[in-house]
């Protein structure tokens, strides 16, 4: 018994060593082998071996074979999941609370309940992948190397956002993460990730582009532009569709004559995945991954839930009732599903989870603290990056001869 | 009545009285972001009153079908900031039907009607003012109103017009402006400017939520002893070109103001029509107060914006030239 418990306290240090970030980089991907070597990992005594899990909802698969179920992971890769999904949602929360204190204003989309998917994408992805999304950014930003600082001080518009305050909650960006964004209006992102992969196919980067949209964008023209020309180039896309059922507050049902979205490519293949499972979506991209590389372009459905409105000014239950919203809070929450694993998986304790959750608050309150004591931008931002500097256009004050501006 | 509610009563008194008016966008069927298709569903069933899915080209390129076959098409984009993808629907198909096939056909039953403008908060994609586009476009109208009793004229107008009408409706001005609006089915004319307030020493042109704060700078300089006369201009395209020349011609100054960036927008045109048929009579160069050249900005926006200071230096600047 003894024995166990000092196994037990050897592994928690080992643990809030790995997998609590530092705060300077906070990439919140799964830490690999090359971070912790093996021999380590044994003299831990440390359950970081490798091990497979069985996913329980089988993939749908459009004009290709569906992978295996059986999804190969570690119980650090698992310990990581929980953690930085954990992160995310906190930081989903406190993002209402700062809106609801009018920190934040203008639009706000929370990704809460949809983190599976980005924390599943990024287990399959490295920084050579591109990755292109809509306006429900803030997670995927996390997920591509961003910090929490970051994204918090973006969201109240100061300085030491990721886009210098000038973007919002909309346009978060990674250029180092190969993270494009963040962009407000739908759909108007597919044709951009199709001429991501172009360029990765072009300079032979080994990589591929995640265009991600969603049920309500699966509708717009650009969207079949882009899959059509990929699939003729066969360029390395993989059009991913959160859907999360409700395009702002309309079902699928009431406007996608086909709610089969991974079918929707028609000649490009697809698959649907259960997009509340991390080990499902960690094995379905990594397999569109190896479809794309060889054959071009591919369609992934994740199945999904956003627990809020689609934005703050939404109170989400107007066309959904509360009782579908917790239904699905309590039978398919990621982080409730990757919590059972690690605990009947004897991956972790509860004590040992509830330390990482504690850590993952004080994260999210320390980098909430900070971004509030954050600068506005200076003014003279508001006449800077309109065109490449140098430029040299003016702009003139009301009476255009004593004030003229001349743009940086 | 606020605004919502005047567009409302517009759209319902249309689709009242022509049994082949229909009502579609996004979200309209519950009520729209705006509420300003509340009830019309209702009323006159689902087959006249219908969502579109997520597509703007889509939604006006169906409405231009519609439109051909004689129909009514009443199309919401929900913010105008998204009329882009519909932009060569508009002006390549709506535009330009009636002129290509000599007169057999037509959209004029078409009307797109789009929030713009900004509301304080807004950001880059829903604080567009993108009415200098469409004013580039012979054969389309442009209307944009400036109160509740003035969006019901007009809006009904728009509808009943010959002619295609892209109608944007101050976003600002949804809730927040009240006033009486009769129940009757009346309409205002269009391509006519109406004159707010008279004065004698400059003239200001303007339109939508703009001419509030141009009123409150008139109020100001009226302190200062400067006679300012006001006119809303309604109809973008085709414009009352004859009734702020008049305006012009009486005081021999002129300030436009607009949210739009000045570089090319709608004040452009006016400044330019002016200069050519009153340069005699000009006292001071126009003036535009407008928004400044960069994308609408996030947290910037009372930089960016024609406040009522920079349009009060305006005048003062123009009368003392």
């Amino acid at each position: 018994m003894a024995q166990q418990l000092c196994h037990r306290t050897r592994s928690l240090l080992r643990l809030s060593a790995i997998v609590s970030s530092s705060s300077a980089s906070s990439s919140l991907i799964p830490l690999s082998d090359s971070i912790i070597p093996r021999q380590q990992q044994q003299r831990a005594g440390f359950a970081a071996d490798a091990l497979t899990v069985d996913v329980p909802v089988p993939f749908k698969a459009h004009k290709c074979d569906a992978p295996s179920l059986s999804v190969e992971t570690s119980a650090q890769e698992l310990l990581s999941f929980f953690k930085t999904m954990f992160t995310m949602r906190r930081m989903e929360i406190a993002a209402d609370s700062l809106y609801k204190s009018k920190f934040i204003r203008g639009f706000c989309h929370l990704y809460d309940g949809q983190e599976a998917v980005c924390v599943g994408m990024e287990a399959s992805l490295n920084q050579k992948d591109c990755i292109i999304t809509a306006y429900r950014d803030h997670c995927i930003h996390l997920g591509r190397g961003g910090t929490l600082l970051e994204v918090f001080s973006e969201l109240m518009g100061r300085k030491d956002g990721c886009s210098l305050g000038k973007g919002g909650s909309m346009h978060m960006y990674n250029k180092k993460g190969g993270f494009f964004g963040g962009n407000g209006i739908v759909g108007a992102q597919t044709p951009l990730g199709a001429g991501l992969a172009f360029a990765q196919k072009y300079l032979k980067v080994d990589g591929v582009t995640l265009t991600m949209y969603g049920d309500g964008a699966a509708n717009q023209g650009q969207l079949f532009e882009a899959m059509n020309i990929a699939a003729l180039w066969s360029l390395p896309v993989i059009f991913v569709c959160e859907n999360n059922h409700y395009g702002m507050g309309t079902a699928e049902w009431r406007s996608a004559k086909s709610p089969e979205y991974y079918k929707r490519g028609d000649y490009v293949p697809g698959m649907k995945v259960d997009g509340m499972d991390c080990l499902a979506v960690k094995q379905a991209v990594k397999y569109a991954k190896e479809q794309a590389l060889k054959n071009g372009p591919f369609v992934l459905e994740f199945d999904t839930y956003r627990y809020h409105g689609h934005s703050m000014s939404d109170p989400g239950s107007t066309y959904r009732t509360r009782d579908e919203i917790s239904g699905v809070r309590q039978e398919r929450d990621p982080i409730e599903r990757i919590r059972k694993l690690l605990l009947s998986l004897e991956i972790a304790s509860v004590s040992d989870l509830k330390t990482l959750e504690k850590e993952a608050k004080s994260e999210v309150d320390e980098a909430l603290a900070k971004a509030k004591e954050s600068p506005q931008p200076d003014t003279s931002e508001l006449f800077s990056h309109i065109w490449v500097k140098g430029y040299g256009a003016e702009a003139y004050g009301a009476d255009r001869k004593e004030v003229v501006v001349k743009l940086p | 009545m606020n605004l919502f509610s005047a567009i409302n009563n517009a759209l319902y008194t249309a689709l009242d009285t022509d049994p082949r008016s229909y009502v579609f966008g996004e979200d309209v069927g519950f009520g729209g972001v705006f509420r300003c298709t509340v009830g019309l569903r209702d009323k006159f069933g689902r087959s006249r009153v219908f969502n579109t899915p997520l597509c703007e080209q889509g939604i006006v390129g169906f409405g231009i079908g519609l439109a051909s076959m004689g129909n009514r098409a009443v199309a919401e984009i929900q913010f105008a900031d998204y009329i882009y993808p519909a932009f060569d629907q508009i002006v390549n198909e709506a535009a330009k039907y009636r002129y290509r096939s000599g007169n057999m056909f037509n959209t004029g039953g078409l009307t797109i009607r789009a929030p713009y403008g900004a509301v304080g908060h807004g950001g880059h994609y829903h604080s567009q003012s993108p009415e200098a586009f469409f004013c580039h476009v012979p054969g389309i109208k442009v209307v944009i109103p400036r109160s509740p009793s003035q969006a019901k004229g007009l809006l009904l107008a728009s509808i009943r017009d010959p002619n295609p009408v892209v109608f944007f409706e101050p976003k600002l001005l949804y809730r927040m402006a009240v006033e009486e609006v009769s129940e009757d089915d009346y309409t205002l004319p269009l391509s006519s400017a109406e004159v707010m307030r008279e004065g004698s020493d400059i003239t200001l042109v303007g339109w939508g939520a703009q001419l509030t704060i141009m009123e409150q700078a008139c109020t100001e300089a009226a302190k200062d002893g400067i006679s300012c006369e006001l006119i809303d201009l309604r109809t973008l395209i085709p414009w009352d070109q004859e009734l702020v020349e008049a305006s012009v011609n009486k005081t021999g100054r002129l300030l436009v103001s607009h949210e739009a960036p000045v570089t090319g927008g709608f004040g452009a045109e006016i400044a330019a029509y002016i200069t050519e048929r009153c340069f005699l009579r000009l006292e001071a160069p126009i003036v535009r107060v407008c928004g400044l050249d960069t994308p609408f900005p996030l947290v910037f926006e009372p930089f960016y914006l024609p406040t009522k200071n920079k349009i009060l230096d305006a005048i003062k600047a123009a009368v003392q030239f």
